[in-house]
């Protein structure tokens, strides 16, 4: 059953289409991630969910009832604001404290739910504090509790590491994972980062210019995007995409090896002539053009440090590369994903 | 010894760089602040002490000494009582006047509507006019005979001409009337504190409280203006001690009558004072303001304080 759908959604600012025709159901339970570079209505497709900002045209269900006209209060979600949204005048124990206030709950059940989601976050020793005494990931916790007590539906949280420098956020993304994981809410999670969605998200939607690209596993979306867009935007570096046949043949830079480390059966092989070479400590990223076809293209292989030694590849040199034909992606003139190649 | 030549090069162009040193400069850009602080307040301060203890006129400016003689005789006077207590009614009037005024017009400025950068531009003039053209045009609203107000209210049906009220006539309505007059020149003030305040709240903040399912009302007194609260008590205070030490409406307006309904500390300070010719009763009465702004200033000194921490 799905916690939350939404059927035909348009959002429209004047005249700028920021949310073009989306329809999206997100099945209980699961870790959605929305991912998609900044501008591409991400976090708009989230507040309209949230009830914050209202679609224009489209319908919003949650559970099992179309919410258009319910406000925020009643529509059963919960979210995480980018920079946490903590009231700074209130205490920790008064913020998150705060939902439950507002529905009149009796305040001997408030102390027993603000404790629980304390404990459940490990931060009881901080209740008498005030969000500015508190670290990025302490007021992290503290804006996740406070969305925790209301037993929402579902858990929306825009870009919720952010702020947090990036150690912090490693740990802090397989705690929120982990902990979707044993309240086992339906959580809808927007993220610019491609790690983060790679690595929380059950699925992954991948949206560019207010429209949804394609919608899949982590697995799916690297493996197979649908459009040359999401073959470009998941990966770092990204996916070459070569000029062929009026369309474009794309091939992920990981994929492309030498010759002699691929056995023989089904590959195509390349001319590359090597201009630079980085080394990463796993990884060696090589970037040069493809020799021998119509005009050069630029192109970028990723080898594992490990098993190509540096002397083996060097600035100025020209090496058999080769891709095996299961990982070649060909894109039409659209740029969406014809066949497997 | 190349070090060493570069090193009395360097000597010699050392008094250029004076300017550089933060507490020459320091000291140097505060100096006519400081020079305009001792000469026109610290001095006329220490003068007006001086005086209130003296039996100094303008008819016999001998500097005798008289102690505590004047304030004793001022506390006893029923007409200083009762300005007294004009003055804290005048100031804390106008300024919930003018709070709730410029709450009101700070949340309205802040939808969106056409016109309305012209509107907030205008919005200021209260505060812009100067005071003596704006007061005269209220005083011609609020005349007994041409009063523009009382002239609506028949036509509207409201009143008629028999029971219109004489606005600067009649002890209470006289000090509505100073009231209203100040509290509108303080509004435009308390606007642009609560636009500055309000704008500074995050929108985080208030998407919170709106899923956290907080409407209007909770949002508006539970998280606002909580937040805004320093800001506005500084606004606060900064009026109350002008509206305290003002006289220019009262004077303007009024004149402390009907019968000193509407006298106010300045104003009376200034006709025993300056218009009577008693400067010592005159300092007198106006070093009764000081208790008050002194709490005023040690409250004001301390907020600063403790949101520098």
């Amino acid at each position: 059953m799905s916690a939350v759908s939404a059927d035909q959604i348009t959002k429209k600012f004047g005249d700028v289409v920021a949310i073009d025709d989306i329809s999206l159901s997100v099945q209980n339970g699961e870790f959605m991630v929305l991912l998609g570079p900044s501008g591409c209505g991400k976090t708009t497709f989230l507040r309209i969910i949230a009830g914050l900002e209202k679609q224009s045209t489209g319908d919003i269900v949650i559970g099992s009832e179309v919410v258009n006209d319910i406000p925020p209060r009643a529509r059963g979600i919960a979210m995480v604001f980018q920079s946490y949204g903590l009231y700074p005048h209130f205490t920790i124990r008064d913020n998150i404290a705060f939902p439950l206030k507002t529905q009149r709950v009796p305040t001997a059940q408030i102390d027993t739910k603000v404790a629980w989601a304390a404990q459940l976050l490990g931060i009881q020793h901080l209740l008498t504090r005030r969000p500015r005494q508190l670290s990025g990931g302490e007021r992290q916790r503290v804006a996740l509790a406070r969305a925790l007590v209301r037993d929402p539906t579902v858990f929306l949280l825009d870009e919720p590491l952010s702020n947090l420098d990036a150690k912090l956020r490693a740990s802090a993304r397989s705690e929120i994972k982990q902990f979707q994981h044993r309240v086992g809410t339906t959580t809808i999670y927007v993220t610019h980062d491609q790690v983060e969605a790679m690595g929380m998200g059950d699925r992954i939607a991948v949206l560019d210019h207010g429209k949804l690209r394609q919608v899949g596993t982590p697995a799916a979306i690297y493996d197979d995007p649908a459009d040359r867009f999401v073959a470009t935007f998941v990966g770092t570096p990204p996916m070459n995409l070569v000029a062929w046949n009026g369309g474009h043949l794309g091939f992920r830079p990981e994929h492309f090896l030498p010759r002699e480390m691929i056995e023989n059966d089904g590959v195509t092989e390349f001319q590359f002539d090597i201009s630079r070479s980085e080394y990463l400590g796993s990884e060696r990223i090589v970037y040069g053009e493809l020799a021998g076809l119509n005009s050069p293209q630029e192109v970028t292989a990723k080898l594992p440090a490990a098993h190509v030694p540096q002397e083996a590849i060097r600035p100025g040199e020209r090496h058999a590369f080769a891709v095996r034909n299961s990982e070649l992606h060909y894109f039409d003139k659209e740029g969406k994903r014809a066949r497997r190649h | 010894m190349v070090a060493i030549t570069e090193k009395t090069l360097l000597r010699g162009w050392r008094y250029q760089f004076v300017l550089d040193q933060p507490r020459i400069l320091g000291a140097l850009l505060l100096s006519p602040a400081i020079l305009y602080i001792l000469i026109l307040v610290g001095l006329p301060f220490l003068l007006a002490i001086y005086y209130a203890l003296s039996a100094y006129t303008i008819y016999n400016p001998s500097y005798h000494f008289v102690g505590l003689r004047n304030f004793t005789d001022v506390l006893q006077s029923d007409i200083f009582r009762r300005t007294l207590l004009n003055t804290f009614v005048f100031t804390i009037g106008s300024q919930i006047l003018g709070l709730i005024l410029g709450k009101f017009g700070a949340l309205l400025l802040l939808r969106p509507f056409p016109g309305r950068k012209i509107v907030r531009a205008l919005i200021v003039l209260p505060w812009a006019v100067p005071i003596a053209l704006a007061t005269v045009a209220w005083e011609w609203m609020f005349d007994s005979l041409y009063s523009v107000i009382n002239w609506t209210l028949i036509a509207l049906g409201v009143i008629t001409r028999t029971n219109a009220p004489n606005w600067l006539g009649e002890p209470t309505l006289a000090m509505l009337c100073v009231i209203i007059v100040n509290a509108w020149r303080f509004f435009p003030f308390a606007i642009v504190i609560f636009l500055a305040g309000i704008t500074a709240v995050p929108q985080d903040v208030l998407d919170a409280a709106t899923v956290d399912g907080a409407g209007f009302w909770r949002r508006n007194y539970q998280i606002i203006v909580p937040m805004i609260a320093p800001i506005v008590t500084i606004g606060v205070i900064f009026g109350t001690v002008f509206t305290f030490t003002d006289l220019s409406i009262v004077y303007l307006l009024t004149n402390g009558g009907p019968v000193n309904a509407t006298q106010v500390l300045g104003n009376l300070g200034f006709q025993i004072g300056i218009v009577s010719g008693d400067v010592a009763q005159g300092a007198a009465v106006s070093l009764f303001m000081l208790p008050v702004l002194f709490v005023l200033v040690i409250l004001m000194l301390r907020f600063i304080r403790r949101r520098e921490i």
